[in-house]
């Protein structure tokens, strides 16, 4: 076990217990986006940026595993500041319109800028016109809304362990794309498990007709822990 | 006890943000104590009045006459609002800009492609913009009150706070959407 400071409380976890994972436990919130309890971390929101006393650099909590006598910051004002840039330069790199968004109320983007406050972004934003995929039975790719966080391509991979999704390019023009950037009706490893539409913390996988706040269980946490512990 | 002006202005957006305003019911009656409306598309007044104390505006920037009036209302006014979605961010009303010429683009789209016959451009109607603008990348914004529409107690809780000197914290009362 270790022993360390969360926030000035006291805590002991096991050894190598990641940052993120230890918070929680202990009941303190650190907003993440591309974290999913189960899928193995993968570092890229940079939401969950922790003060580590003793440096002057941010620490991902999602990938960085506690040592003993740490002492951890996780909602400092400074921290607070890059949170909200970090929401607005999500909201600004893609076309984010809540309004018409078919996971309007039910998406994690949209609540963490309400909950943390940003009421307008200073960057300009971009109007983007990616493509849109619908070609699949009933699962729908909206690229303008996708954050980058690959959830997506870790529960296919991981889980479903089929490995369909993957990304193209690079930085802001970065792609999900189907098998070797086929059209969805045209993937041949595609299982239609729906599962990449379970994790999308956006609109931007989604099943057609169906309500979002069904197709975003909660459960799925539960479904990928039981399926990662089966012996 | 001399009451505060307050002006409300309608850009591109659909009035429900103006809608959402008069949802305060009640609540606009210890309202109405404090402000005197001095401009609004709710009253029948043409010209933008001098020394604004406030002024909510609802809507993006489409189009030459309105940046215009919203340039004369930040010069007049003293602490400028943004008022729901279209205001901060530019919203469905800003979905065209994402076609390239996109000012041309929408007129053809709605008055030629769709017309059934003899389609032509209207050329009597203010121009509209290259892009459609967030009001704060026209002028300077004080304060911004997102939501599609903002809720109307987010909108009486900002009036409120600034009627009564303080600054509002917006943190878990804005609604995106």
């Amino acid at each position: 076990m270790v022993n360390l400071k969360i926030d000035g409380i006291e805590v002991e976890v096991p050894k190598d217990t990641m940052i993120l994972k230890a918070a929680k436990d202990n009941r303190i919130d650190i907003p993440t986006l591309c974290n999913l309890e189960g899928l193995i971390s993968y570092g890229g929101c940079r939401l969950c940026l922790v003060e580590i006393s003793g440096s002057s650099k941010l620490f991902p909590a999602c990938t960085t595993p506690v040592s003993p006598g740490m002492e951890i910051t996780t909602n400092s004002n400074k921290l607070k500041e890059y949170r909200k840039m970090t929401i607005q330069l999500l909201l600004s790199e893609r076309t984010h319109i809540c309004s018409v968004c078919v996971a309007n109320d039910h998406c994690e983007l949209q609540s963490l800028a309400n909950q943390l406050g940003v009421d307008h972004t200073i960057f300009e934003r971009n109007w983007t016109k990616e493509e849109i995929d619908s070609t699949h039975d009933f699962l729908v790719i909206d690229r303008n809304r996708c954050i980058l966080c690959t959830r997506c391509i870790r529960v296919c991979d991981e889980i479903e362990g089929v490995h369909t999704l993957d990304l193209r390019l690079r930085g802001k023009d970065a792609q999900i794309i189907m098998d070797m950037d086929n059209q969805w009706i045209n993937s041949c490893s595609c299982t239609s498990c729906r599962k990449c539409s379970n994790v999308c913390p956006v609109g931007a996988i989604y099943i057609e007709g169906e309500p979002v706040s069904h197709t975003k269980k909660k459960d799925i946490v539960e479904f990928i822990k039981t399926r990662r512990n089966r012996k | 006890m001399k009451k505060t002006k307050v002006s409300t202005i309608w850009l591109s957006g659909c009035s429900g943000c103006h809608m959402s305003f008069l949802d305060q019911d009640e609540l606009l009656l210890e309202l109405a104590k404090k402000i005197q409306m001095v401009y609004s598309p709710l009253m029948d007044i043409k010209t933008f009045p001098e020394n604004v104390d406030l002024t909510l505006i609802e809507g993006a920037v489409a189009n030459e006459e309105q940046q215009n009036l919203l340039k004369e209302a930040r010069k007049k006014t003293k602490i400028l609002i943004s008022l729901g979605d279209c205001a901060v961010t530019g919203n469905v009303t800003a979905l065209r800009n994402a076609w390239s010429d996109s000012d041309q683009a929408v007129l053809k789209k709605a008055y030629m492609e769709k017309s059934n016959k003899n389609g032509q451009i209207p050329t009597d109607v203010p121009k509209l913009l290259k892009k459609v603008r967030p009001i704060h990348e026209v002028v300077n914004v004080d304060y911004f009150i997102p939501g599609c529409p903002p809720p109307a107690g987010v909108i009486n809780y900002v009036l409120t706070e600034l009627l009564a000197g303080k600054t509002p914290n917006m943190e878990g009362r804005s609604k995106y959407g």
